[in-house]
């Protein structure tokens, strides 16, 4: 592998692990609002990021 | 707050973009090293963003001690998380940067060591948060927390003050880096300082969210008790 290589393999290493917080993130925000809508009570509360 | 989101969305992304740019085209090859060099760029903002989390969970931390209040409490899990993503990519990008210049992917250098300890540490009180279920667990999740802390500084300084196999301190401590590099440098951190907060903020809402659809299940669980 020539430096090149270890270069490209740095940087989209930290866009795979920051992609896959990212989605840990969305996914979780999936299942809270599912869990509010099915609460009336607590859909006024729900995450204000808009994701 | 909620229309800043979208802003600080917009910003991160072409902070992000144009740093990138930057540290691909922009910035000079160094020339003992080439291009690979340019994993600096990626690896040294992530570090300092790492440390600045992992200070932001300390002084939360003590200030659940002292206030008990659950603002402080979220802030120091969500700080500590993000700080934890952070501290993955420092120990991704070091060795992929040491395989061309060192010759070794990894070696128990004190930097090394201690930087994997503190990662270790973190992950540690992520998991006593994840799955400890007792109503003192954010007490001593604080108080590891602030143990934790104490080898951010042990990290930072050890290429100070000893003899270690990584590459001396790029700025202070005698640093000389060329100024086109150290502007590089600056502008990925801003871009990385953007996206951590923006993790930060998304995190910090599914946080409250999450506690108060828990409250309203367990408020549930107890009416049908009562009834």
């Amino acid at each position: 592998m020539n430096s090149m290589h270890y270069l490209y393999a740095a940087y989209i290493a930290t866009w795979v692990i920051h992609g896959t917080y990212l989605t840990i993130l969305v996914r979780k925000y999936s299942r809270i609002r599912k869990e509010m809508e099915r609460k009336p009570s607590a859909i006024s509360n729900q995450p204000s990021a808009g994701i | 707050m909620k229309r800043g989101f979208p802003i600080l969305a917009i910003v991160t992304a072409l902070l992000l973009s144009f740093a990138l740019y930057e540290a691909l085209i922009v910035a000079p090859t160094e020339q003992t090293m080439g291009n690979v060099q340019r994993i600096f760029y990626y690896h040294v903002p992530s570090a300092w963003t790492a440390f600045l989390l992992f200070a932001i969970n300390f002084v939360a931390s003590i200030l659940y001690l002292i206030k008990r209040s659950e603002n402080a409490d979220i802030l120091a899990l969500v700080s500590a998380e993000v700080g934890v993503v952070f501290c993955t990519v420092v120990l991704i990008t070091g060795p992929i940067w040491a395989r061309p210049v060192w010759g070794i992917w990894w070696t128990w250098d004190l930097r090394l060591t201690l930087t994997l300890v503190l990662w270790l540490i973190y992950v540690s009180y992520l998991l006593l948060r994840r799955f400890s279920t007792g109503g003192k667990t954010p007490m001593i999740a604080a108080v590891v927390a602030i143990f934790g802390a104490l080898d951010v500084p042990l990290v930072y300084f050890s290429i100070w003050f000893f003899r270690t196999q990584h590459p001396s301190p790029v700025i202070g401590a005698g640093g000389s880096l060329d100024p086109r590099m150290a502007h590089v440098l600056l502008i990925n951190w801003a871009a990385f300082l953007c996206l951590a907060w923006l993790l930060c903020w998304t995190r910090y809402e599914l946080e409250v969210a999450q506690r108060r659809v828990e409250e309203s299940q367990a408020m549930e669980s107890l009416m049908e008790g009562l009834q």
